[in-house]
């Protein structure tokens, strides 16, 4: 599984949630590479991705920025809940 | 891994804000006392949320303020501040904000440890509670297993 995780400027907001992701996965023993990008570089970063990672406010400019694409948009309340982020996840997969 | 610098300089504990501009501005201060920044960071962060809406607040109470990487960021580094009263930046999740952690970076992986540190020190649910209750530059660096001054890099890099 390639996953996306997005923020507005590439860094910050993003490693954040790429890290917290990474902890998802390993916590819930599934097979997957997060990445990190910002809105300008995602629809490259995200070509192959089966997942995209972000906040409730940038969904919209992350999904116009994608365009035509099967990746699934995950909406991430709260960037440190590994429980949250690791529930999205199953459900998105599964 | 290395422990995230965190001098005195770049903490405010209980500061008096009006909005979440004077919020991401008294962080932005922070980073340009300790060095980290230069005026036009804290101009820009503001402008991140001025144009994307304010996804930078990641967690509930908790603002990560941060903007690209570029010529006004001197090193990399990190600040934090907290409020005196906590502002709504218009968040539906996640307002009002109590702690605002200032990021500033050189390149997208150049700061993976304090990336780390935050991810480590957030992790906790109650974590925004015992950092919002920090009366001290010592408590904060506590809360994040940081040191108040680097070996030397951070300064000449």
């Amino acid at each position: 599984m390639r996953i996306v995780a997005v923020c507005g400027a590439g860094i910050g907001t993003s490693a954040i949630l790429q890290t917290n992701a990474e902890r998802a996965i390993a916590r819930e023993g599934l097979r997957g590479v997060v990445s990190a990008s910002d809105l300008a570089h995602v629809a490259d970063q995200a070509a192959d991705a089966q997942v995209i990672l972000t906040s409730p406010e940038l969904v919209e400019a992350v999904r116009a920025a994608i365009g035509r694409n099967y990746a699934e948009l995950v909406v991430i309340e709260n960037y440190f809940s590994v429980d949250e982020i690791a529930d999205k996840l199953i459900d998105a997969i599964g | 891994m290395t422990a995230p610098v965190l001098p005195d300089s770049a903490v405010e504990v209980g500061a008096v804000v009006g909005d979440w501009r004077g919020a991401v501005a008294a962080a932005g201060a922070a980073l340009v006392r300790s060095g980290a920044t230069s005026e036009g960071y804290t101009a820009r962060m503001i402008a991140v949320v001025d144009e994307l809406g304010p996804y930078i607040v990641v967690a509930p109470g908790l603002a990560l303020a941060h903007a690209r990487p570029g010529a006004d960021v001197r090193h990399e580094g990190f600040a934090v501040v907290t409020l005196a009263r906590p502002v709504d930046f218009g968040s539906v999740h996640n307002d009002p904000v109590r702690v605002v952690v200032a990021l500033a970076s050189t390149g997208a992986d150049a700061h993976v440890a304090h990336v780390a540190a935050l991810a480590n020190a957030f992790n906790d649910p109650a974590a925004v509670d015992r950092l919002a209750a920090a009366r001290s530059a010592d408590e904060v660096r506590a809360f994040f297993g940081a040191v108040p001054a680097g070996n030397g890099t951070e300064e000449t890099r």
